[in-house]
């Protein structure tokens, strides 16, 4: 897959699911990122965004985590369209 | 009669029970506060199993020992510097995948540890099933299966921690094979760290830690100066930089 392709975390819209492919960021907010369930490979529902739209609840293997869009700019991956 | 008293720690992710195991052991024997310099919420209570006394400290949930959040770095600290005789990791059965990164991560620091899978009941009601025997096989630790809120695997647990603080249990912890390049510099530094921290702390995952420039633990480890001393630290460090 080229590097294109890629779409980030925070494009993606509510309903959808999204694999990971790659976290772009270093540090303790990746490793932050890791522990809560963000890895490569991963598949993530986005639940559904506050009313300002940020941040957005995110379903990740069976908790639910909200990012803000700072934190999930940096996650890459593939929109794998709706449940 | 033995009059010392154990102390049991107790980890887990948010929401795995943990604190409900904790109010099914000590009952009204226990008490809150903050740790020490830290708006984290402090909680120890007591308990009796056999004639013998236990003190168990409910540390707070975490997903992980590394963020460098008040809340992990007391959880680490605890089990790196208070050595508890035991470490009691709670898991949720029902989400095991999530659960296990903590549970790795502490049998990276110390050997003394159970892992209790709570929300077993809830975990059947989903029709999860988990083998337990190849589970613990694998982590090399005993693994509890627990309802903590019916009350159910409290005595094989107890049981089990009262065998394992006398020595009865041997764990061989999984040790997690990171990459080439990694391994090789876990290598490096081995017999550097264990010359400077001695057995008392575990080397292979103080290594790691230098490597992966934790310096919250480094400034852990020079309030701790009386087997750690300042230049210790440093030197460390100095060696994890040159590596």
């Amino acid at each position: 897959m080229t590097e294109a392709k890629l779409a980030r975390l925070s494009d993606a819209n509510p309903g959808e699911r999204f694999r990971i492919t790659t976290l772009k960021i270093e540090g303790t907010m990746k490793r932050r990122l890791l522990d809560l369930g963000f890895v490569p490979g991963s598949e993530i529902t986005v639940l559904q965004k506050s009313p300002l739209g940020d941040p957005t609840a995110y379903r990740v293997s069976h908790t639910t985590i909200a990012l803000r869009k700072e934190e999930s700019d940096h996650i890459y991956g593939e929109r794998i369209g709706n449940e | 009669m033995n009059k010392r008293e154990y102390t049991i720690a107790l980890a887990g992710n948010p929401n795995t029970g943990k604190s409900t195991l904790f109010n099914v052991l000590t009952g009204l024997r226990q008490h809150t506060g903050n740790w020490p310099g830290k708006t984290v919420i402090h909680a120890e209570g007591f308990f009796t199993y056999k004639n013998e006394e236990y003190r168990i400290i409910d540390l707070p949930g975490t997903y992980s020992l590394y963020s460098n959040s008040a809340d992990e770095e007391v959880a680490r600290d605890f089990i790196i510097f208070s050595k508890p005789d035991v470490t009691l990791v709670v898991l949720d059965a029902t989400a095991l995948e999530r659960n296990l990164n903590l549970a790795l991560q502490v049998l990276e620091m110390t050997d003394r540890v159970i892992i209790c899978l709570n929300l077993m009941d809830e975990a059947k009601k989903k029709g999860i099933v988990i083998d337990i025997a190849n589970l613990s096989k694998k982590l090399g630790v005993p693994v509890v299966p627990l309802a903590a809120r019916n009350k159910e695997g409290i005595e094989e647990l107890l049981e089990t921690v009262a065998r394992m603080v006398h020595g009865e249990i041997n764990t061989t912890p999984l040790v997690v094979a990171y990459s080439r390049a990694i391994e090789e510099k876990i290598a490096k530094l081995l017999p550097l760290v264990k010359e400077v921290v001695g057995e008392e702390y575990p080397a292979r995952w103080v290594a790691l830690r230098l490597l992966d420039g934790d310096t919250s633990l480094l400034h852990a480890l020079q309030h701790h100066p009386h087997h750690f001393l300042k230049e210790g630290a440093t030197y460390a460090c100095h060696c994890a930089k040159s590596v």
